[in-house]
């Protein structure tokens, strides 16, 4: 036993997609505050190894907050209470001994369950496939720096760029939207000068994919740029109806 | 010492300079209406598999793509931080495609090859380009142009980035340039799958197996070749900076196949990570080398002094990489900068509660960047607290992301305390056998980015691994793969009703009832643990005979205790990833005892291989070109039985020195 915390955890269990699913309570003890949440899950798995119970399935990867894998809606929030985290960079000093944590899986139609707190974001992918791109073969490039671009343009074009695709834009919102991540990648590619030969097909593309998997409309309710993990900002959605406009309307600006 | 006969690396003739060029003006060429009939499988995602498959597919092949993420965005490329080489000379510093050659080769300590050093750095330029152009926002000056910064054991300015997340932009870039092969119908993309094993058809590679990690369910695909772009197998350390996912299995059901090991005890243990804070842990954080550029690592110069860091005068300070390699200071290559740091530590100079740890100290930075912003403002009478703010500024524009990581994981404010840091399993420079081509010793089979051995020798420098993923998948592959394939445009689809594919998916599900039926009291998990803690004791940053010796019987036995007494939960028709977890532990575990022997078996020692009984006076690492300057390729011959064969390096084109950094 390495911390002196205890906790109460409230995890959504579900076999699989065609099983209902429901609320199990575990209580842990022996938490440091130095674990990752994670960590945490880890310590919990493997008691209910030892116990003979099956352990909890969820998503998980780089544990560095970068790959996107990690998934969980904690207290009613993705990722938990901190701004700017993934789950795997949420560490129990965030806790205190005695919380009780509910724990769910993302929740949004077109993130179907899998088992456990584990979705099929699948939708997202094809989402990027249908537009999500230059369309540049191999070999096709000239020299990288024969295309100046303004620092402004490109930092902000980074700034966009930073999305893991992990979906909590989409958990947070009520409408369960996927406007944040999509206008991500369209922004990315809208503030380069690379991007611009098929910034009309690639809003109207993608946006008709992103009505298409089923995810909901957008509000302006703002929740989803609150809980991103990178800090995506909601301009670009706004850059992203401008470019979608612009492509309706059949000319640019 | 001679070639093995059995390695053939099948190096063009001529002048290093023209090799690749003639090469791929003369290999064979598959027409386009060949080319739809022929099937590609890919296994992985990351930067070497997402850009050759698009690459592949743009050519007109029919390309199947695996992973077994839920997505081939999460492949763990993503995780690299500091950026990527290329030979542009863009800061005209006197950057060519002869320097990058030449600092792979000597950074990799004389161990790797010549012709594919070479070539990786001549695509070098051809990779940012082609970056660029498929919409990575790189960083840029003022001006617009490309920005550049410099990285360990180099004195130019080559690497390309995009802050603290080169990894990722770059895997991104791959990623969508492989989506929108997927959305064209041209890539079939197969996510929560892993390939299980490969399937032998009259001694070449024609399909695999692979294991639907959703339902369970075991599938068999043909393919007329097979790539191998599944990374490295650090994770046999348990506690490394790879992803949890991040395993050999892929890798070591080919060796198994007859697919020959190369240099498997090449380990880079990566200087700047987030030391351990307690038993829980499950991976290490890297802190990007990059820090290096701007931090100064030291240590106090009085052992267990219990001070905090800010109560230590400068004159009681020891910046010991700086004081023993005055030419290259805190940018020494990496093997060195983390042998440097385990000798303080095990001398009594660490730092920290664990004492296993010492400062990244980024306050001359501040100083030195807040100076700067004064004169650029034109500020007068600059009181130092405001010289030091300005100063942050900068180095959270540079490296912000990371500071924010650093305190998210320590609960400690790296702006006010330096920064922890300790070595940490990183990279793996050995990997399967490969040649020229890129082939495996498996004819069909090729492997290409870290899952191969080939570019790095002994150790990597940094931002050298981005750079040799996608090098592999845009500009290697695509032209080495046709030398095969042209001869294979006769070979209709096979069925895979064919018994090597029955037999094949037999074994798999065999082994799967297996694991499942032990039914013994220790999780996976458990055993992975076991086998971390003897590789890094024994097989780590420093090793003997004595104690690799101890660690190939302890595997053993940890071998054998796994195989009776193993618990893996659930089932095999469902979505089990203790299950997966268990497959991928057995392999490490093999995989460990491979390492060991090739350790023991190399008596110098040479980069990330550094063998206690082989050191000079000073304690740096002591090769023996005489008799070692070769690649060790092990052969499997049945459980516990493997055959070494060499492949002896020629260096014609550079000389050889003993490394300095001083």
């Amino acid at each position: 036993m390495e911390g002196n915390m205890n906790l109460t955890l409230q995890v959504w269990r579900q076999k699989n997609s065609r099983t209902e699913g429901r609320m199990e309570s575990y209580k842990l003890s022996g938490i440091s505050e130095d674990m990752s949440f994670l960590e945490m899950f880890d310590v919990l798995n493997e008691q209910l190894i030892v116990e003979g119970k099956e352990p909890v399935a969820f998503d998980h990867d780089c544990r560095e907050g970068i790959c996107g894998a990690c998934s969980m809606y904690i207290n009613g929030r993705p990722h938990g209470p901190l701004q700017g985290v993934t789950t795997c960079q949420l560490h129990m000093r965030s806790f205190k001994d005695g919380d009780t944590i509910v724990v769910e899986p993302w929740r949004a139609q077109a993130f179907p369950v899998i088992k456990d707190l584990v979705t099929d974001r699948g939708s997202f992918d094809r989402i990027i496939s249908a537009g999500g791109f230059i369309s540049v073969n191999t070999g096709n490039a000239q020299d990288a720096n024969s295309i100046p671009v303004p620092k402004e343009n490109a930092d902000a074009s980074f700034m966009a760029a930073a999305c893991i695709g992990c979906g909590a834009c989409v958990a947070a919102c009520k409408n369960a939207s996927a406007m944040l991540f999509t206008s991500a990648k369209i922004s990315q590619l809208a503030l380069l000068p690379q991007g611009q030969a098929e910034s009309a097909a690639r809003a109207k593309k993608m946006i008709a994919q992103m009505d298409e998997e089923g995810f909901g409309a957008c509000t302006n309710t703002g929740a989803c740029a609150a809980e991103c993990p990178k800090g995506i900002s909601m301009e670009n959605i706004a850059r992203m109806n401008r470019e979608y406009f612009a492509a309706e309307m059949g000319t640019k600006e | 010492m001679a070639t093995s006969p059995k390695l053939d690396a099948k190096i063009p003739d001529g002048p290093l300079e023209s090799k690749w060029t003639k090469y791929r003006s003369t290999v064979p060429l598959v027409n386009p209406a060949n080319k739809r009939n022929i099937e590609v499988i890919i296994i992985g995602t990351g930067l070497a598999g997402a850009s050759a498959a698009s690459t592949l597919a743009e050519l007109g092949y029919k390309v199947k793509a695996f992973c077994f993420q839920d997505s081939a965005r999460r492949a763990h490329s993503i995780a690299a931080q500091g950026g990527i080489n290329a030979a542009k000379n863009y800061q005209n510093d006197g950057d060519s495609v002869y320097r990058l050659f030449y600092d792979t080769i000597k950074g990799g300590d004389y161990r790797a090859r010549e012709a594919n050093v070479y070539r990786l750095a001549e695509v070098s330029g051809n990779i940012i380009d082609q970056c660029v152009a498929a919409g990575v926002p790189f960083a840029r000056e003022y001006g617009g142009l490309l920005s550049n910064r410099s990285f360990g054991g180099t004195q130019v300015q080559r690497t390309f980035y995009a802050a603290g997340q080169t990894g990722q932009q770059l895997l991104l870039g791959a990623y969508s340039g492989l989506q929108r092969q997927v959305g064209a119908g041209t890539v079939e993309m197969y996510t929560r799958h892993e390939m299980l094993d490969i399937v032998m058809i009259d001694d070449k590679c024609r399909g695999i197996i692979a294991r639907n990690l959703v339902t369970g369910e075991l599938e068999r695909h043909f393919g007329h070749a097979v790539l191998l772009c599944t990374g490295g197998y650090g994770n046999v350390f348990y506690l490394s900076t790879n992803a949890m996912g991040s395993n050999v299995t892929a890798a070591w059901k080919a060796h198994r196949k007859g697919a020959f090991f190369g240099n498997p005890c090449f380990t880079q243990i990566h200087p700047t990570c987030i030391p351990v804070s307690g038993d829980h842990q499950s991976k290490l954080t890297l802190m990007s080398e990059s820090l290096r550029n701007d931090g100064r690592i030291w240590v106090p110069k009085k052992q267990n002094d219990n001070r905090p860091a800010d109560q230590i005068p400068e004159d009681e300070r020891d910046y010991y990489l700086e004081r023993r390699y005055p030419a290259f200071g805190n940018l020494v290559p990496r093997d060195i900068a983390s042998r440097a740091a385990k000798e303080r530590c095990d001398a009594g100079y660490g730092v920290g509660t664990s004492k296993m740890a010492v400062y990244l100290d980024y306050y001359a930075a501040y100083e030195r960047y807040g100076k700067g912003e004064v004169n650029k403002r034109g500020i007068h009478n600059a009181s130092h607290d405001q010289i030091l703010e300005l100063g942050k500024a900068v180095v959270k524009e540079k490296y912000g992301n990371l500071f924010d990581m650093y305190k998210q994981i320590t609960g400690e404010d790296p702006y006010v305390v330096p920064m922890r840091i300790y070595p940490a399993v990183h990279y793996t420079m050995g990997g399967l056998w490969v040649d020229y081509n890129l082939m495996t010793t498996v004819p069909g089979l090729y492997a290409l980015g870290e899952a191969n051995f080939s570019d790095h020798g002994a150790n990597r420098l940094g931002a050298s691994a981005l750079m040799q993923g996608l090098a592999d998948g845009y500009f290697v592959i695509p032209y080495t793969i046709g030398a095969y394939l042209a001869n294979e445009i006769r070979t209709k689809a096979i069925s895979t009703d064919h018994p090597a594919f029955v037999q094949a998916e037999k074994e798999v599900k065999d082994r799967i009832t297996k694991l499942l039926t032990i039914k013994g009291t220790k999780s996976p998990e458990a055993y992975h643990k076991e086998l971390g803690k003897i590789m890094w004791d024994k097989c780590g940053m420093a090793r003997n005979e004595q104690g690799l010796k101890e660690a190939i019987q302890e595997i053993r036995a940890l071998k054998k205790e796994f195989w009776s007494n193993v618990k893996v939960m659930g089932d095999a028709d469902e979505f089990n990833p203790e299950l997966d977890k268990a497959n991928r532990v057995a392999d490490f575990i093999e995989l460990g005892e491979l390492m060991c022997l090739d350790a023991l078996d190399r008596n110098e020692s040479c980069g990330g291989h550094f063998r206690e009984e082989y050191q000079t006076e000073e304690g740096e690492a002591k090769r023996d070109d005489e008799g070692y300057m070769y690649v060790s390729a092990w052969e499997y011959q049945g459980e516990s039985a493997w055959e070494l064969h060499r492949e002896e390096l020629n260096y014609e084109n550079i000389k050889i020195a003993q490394r300095s950094y001083k």
